[in-house]
């Protein structure tokens, strides 16, 4: 399964693919499209991604967190046009038990955000748009 | 000289009007001098001081020598998640 998707995200199929008969927690995080960003309306917005970078950059966090715990990761992010509630992120990790499956899925989306090269870019109600900056959030 | 090509993305690829340009660098040209070529196209000196360049999918320090074989790119700033 690619790490990127143009299509829905099915979070399940994250879940299932991560589910072992050891595997006493399954915790899962899903970022979706809000409909405000700094107090402005957001009608909808597209990711663009370095795909080729991405896809690397995303298998290696889930070896790395497979190698910090004893866990199973699993992720996707979405790129193209989303719209207000749409999945953007998703991850499932299955663990032994909750402390690591919770820790391992916050470092998770913390290494997405800080190492793939994605990039979002909103569109207003305002008709207005805006690459989004993480320097500014 | 030697022809390299470098990927652009985001507000990048806006700031420079396409999603790739090709410089002419000299045969033991560094990181620095490819973003100091990047400047001198329409749109670079809006650029900011330093960007991130990446060769071959990993991020580069300015005194890095390049091949005209590398795939480059420039960063934005992140956005995913």
């Amino acid at each position: 399964m690619a790490f990127l998707t143009s299509d829905l995200i099915d979070a399940a199929a994250l879940s299932r693919d991560v589910g072992a008969s050891h595997h006493g927690a399954i915790t899962t995080f899903i970022g979706s499209v809000r409909d405000t960003h700094n107090g402005r309306a957001v009608v909808r917005l597209t990711y663009t991604a370095y795909h080729a970078m991405a896809e690397l950059e995303c298998a290696a966090i889930v070896r790395e967190a497979e190698s910090r715990w004893p866990v199973r990761a699993a992720l996707q992010h979405r790129v193209g046009d989303l719209q207000i509630g749409d999945a953007a992120v998703a991850i499932a990790i299955g663990a032994g038990l909750r402390d690591e499956g919770f820790a391992a899925c916050r470092w998770v989306i913390e290494a997405v955000k800080r190492r793939v090269p994605i990039w979002k870019q909103e569109f207003y109600a305002d008709g207005t748009d805006a690459w989004v900056d993480p320097v500014t959030l | 000289m030697t022809h390299h090509r470098v990927l652009l993305f985001a507000r990048y690829a806006e700031l420079l009007g396409a999603g790739e340009v090709a410089v002419e660098l000299s045969h033991d040209a560094t990181a620095a001098d490819c973003i100091a070529a990047l400047r001198t196209l329409p749109g670079g000196d809006l650029l900011p001081s330093h960007p991130v360049l990446v060769r071959n999918h990993a991020i580069v320090t300015g005194a890095v020598v390049l091949d005209p074989s590398d795939e480059l790119a420039l960063l934005p700033p992140l956005a995913g998640g």
